[in-house]
């Protein structure tokens, strides 16, 4: 009987949910018991339909002897999904900055929106495009079968369920208020069995490779999934109020609990945005232009500079608290020193292309990869010189932050995501190329176009608002109040969602490509220039 | 010895010569004979299956 256990787990976890309301110990605990046990009981029912009553011995619709790529379609498609759903709501975000009437309380205030766009980006999108890409990844570069059986299957809907339970917590407004790390106790030991689960699954297909090297793109993914798993443990010990309730209380306190929040914020950055991603780097870059990477030797260094400093950058977030001077000064030094391991690495991915630099012309795919490997570069160019005391003096708390973390992320996360993307699709569809080149090429020029207005927007709005908090006058009052600093940042709000805008537009249509790719249509349009296949001249 | 004066003083005298020579010993080992052969080798993993 198939999915009988799966079946009967989900039923009893819905059960146990309804428990939960019942017994809550306040009402938004309640609540989100309520989404879960409805959540739950959908995929009971969803399950029940799926159950057969076929022999245990019988022959199985699933081939369990090639590679387990169903999960990484799944994985494909949320990826995709999330992706349009974290870009609208940024949008969304964006624009109630600068038209507050937008702010619909209590749900949809910028507060409980604000978490819900960062994790619906970083954690919806970013990671099933993580776990999706390194499922296939481990699996071709192992040549094993992903470990485990249909573990792979409880890593991905575990975590869509994790990211259920987490935007609509936000919603209702439960949060924890740590930074990327707003659910609250619950949730977070949920994510924990998650996690495990898939360092298991990952580990397990490596540990079983018939291939003796492991290659270097699963030594990042690999990091990845170990930092995240060290990184969430610690900055979410708490203690909750009660059993049954929602409330709970970090383990830190002070200074201490300030640090622990960047430790693993930062770090975030680094082991889920970078580490996780530059695996995608180096096994779809490589693949798509049909080359080996530039130096393989230069990567493995670039992996063990990048995990060696990485850990210690966090403090930079805190430069002029109450964290000791010492460590602020730590945290600079060891962010200033990551230029040497980021431009290597960025080094290496644009000089894979050597001697096929015709194929940015002529490859919307490949040169999509290549701006991503470009903002990676552009990105951990600028973190390290903000990073610089005098410098943040200036740019800390202001809009200039913001543009720095979009230009990292929209430029190299979701800039190799989507190059993954469209090389993966007609691949694992079995289709013989996507439904259209020249879509890619329009998502290519909308999201460039719409992080270039929305970076080059933010870094003027965050000098001018740095500039006018610090303005004095000759009798050394301030020249400026906060809300005509506030006031002054209209029109490059208005700006900055016109950038994201052509980003979000861009997303759908990439969205619309896939789904036209998966339905097996091939539209009829004119190759890219420069991409039609050479003819022999006759002798 | 307090447990902070203590973790602190291990932590900047033998964790940081342990990371540094790891680190070291990890680069050395790149540069090791044979060693630029392994690399290209390893580096058509990508390319043995599809």
């Amino acid at each position: 009987m198939k999915y009988a256990f799966e079946t009967i787990a989900v039923g009893i976890g819905a059960f146990l949910a309804l428990l939960g309301v019942a017994f809550a110990k306040d009402d938004l605990f309640a609540a989100h018991m309520w989404v879960l046990f409805f959540v739950l009981l959908v995929s009971t029912v969803l399950l029940l339909r799926r159950v057969t009553f076929s022999p245990a011995t019988g022959q199985s619709a699933d081939d369990k002897s090639g590679y387990f790529d169903e999960v990484v379609r799944y994985g494909i498609i949320a990826t995709t999904f999330w992706g349009i759903v974290g870009f609208l709501v940024g949008v969304v975000v964006a624009l109630q900055m600068a038209y507050p009437d937008l702010n619909i309380e209590p749900w949809f205030s910028f507060g409980r929106m604000r978490p819900l766009h960062t994790s619906a980006v970083i954690f919806a999108f970013g990671g099933n495009a993580l776990i999706a890409t390194s499922f296939y990844v481990v699996q071709r570069t192992s040549r094993a079968r992903l470990f485990g059986g249909d573990l792979g299957w409880f890593v991905f809907w575990g975590y869509q369920l994790f990211i259920v339970m987490a935007a609509t917590g936000y919603l209702l407004g439960i949060t924890q208020g740590r930074e990327y790390a707003e659910p609250e106790w619950y949730v977070d030991l949920w994510l924990t069995v998650v996690w495990v689960a898939y360092l298991i699954a990952f580990l397990g297909t490596i540990i079983k490779r018939k291939e003796p090297h492991i290659y270097v793109a699963n030594w990042f993914y690999l990091a990845f999934i170990v930092t995240i798993a060290m990184l969430h443990i610690v900055n979410n010990l708490a203690m909750p109020v009660s059993f049954l309730g929602v409330k709970s209380y970090s383990a830190f306190a002070g200074v201490q609990d300030a640090l622990t929040q960047w430790w693993y914020g930062h770090n975030a950055v680094g082991f889920f945005l970078t580490a996780g991603f530059l695996g995608m780097m180096y096994y779809f870059i490589p693949k798509q232009a049909n080359r080996p990477v530039y130096s393989y030797r230069l990567s493995i260094i670039h992996f063990w500079a990048l995990i060696f400093l990485y850990i210690w950058a966090g403090p930079h977030h805190l430069h002029y608290t109450a964290l000791p001077d010492w460590a602020q000064t730590l945290g600079m030094v060891f962010s200033i020193m990551l230029w040497m391991p980021s431009w290597g690495g960025m080094i290496n991915g644009l000089m894979t292309l050597s001697g096929a630099w015709d194929k940015i012309r002529t490859d919307p795919i490949i040169r999509m990869m290549v701006i991503a490997v470009a903002f990676y570069g552009m990105s951990t160019f600028e973190g390290p010189m903000m990073s610089i005391k005098a410098v943040n003096s200036l740019s800390h708390y202001t809009e200039w932050t913001i543009g720095h973390v979009h230009s990292g992320a929209l430029g190299w996360v979701g800039m190799i995501s989507f190059g993954a993307i469209y090389y993966l699709v007609p691949k694992l569809w079995n289709r013989p190329r996507l439904y259209s080149m020249r879509l890619v090429n329009w998502h290519f020029w909308l999201a460039t176009l719409g992080i270039v207005v929305y970076a080059a927007v933010l870094w003027v709005a965050g000098i001018q608002q740095g500039l006018m908090w610090r303005e004095y006058n000759d009798q050394g009052f301030l020249v400026y109040s906060f809300a005509e600093s506030v006031a002054a940042m209209f029109p490059y709000y208005l700006l900055r969602a016109v950038g994201g805008i052509m980003y979000l537009a861009g997303g759908i249509i990439m969205g619309w490509n896939v789904f036209m790719t998966i339905r097996g249509y091939e539209r009829d349009e004119a190759p890219i220039p420069g991409n039609e296949p050479v003819m022999q001249p006759a002798e | 010895m307090e447990t902070y004066t203590a973790m602190r003083q291990f932590a900047d005298s033998w964790g940081l010569v342990f990371l540094f020579v790891v680190f070291v010993g990890a680069v050395l080992f790149m540069f090791r004979p044979g060693g630029k052969a392994a690399a290209d080798r390893a580096a058509q993993i990508p390319f043995k299956e599809d």
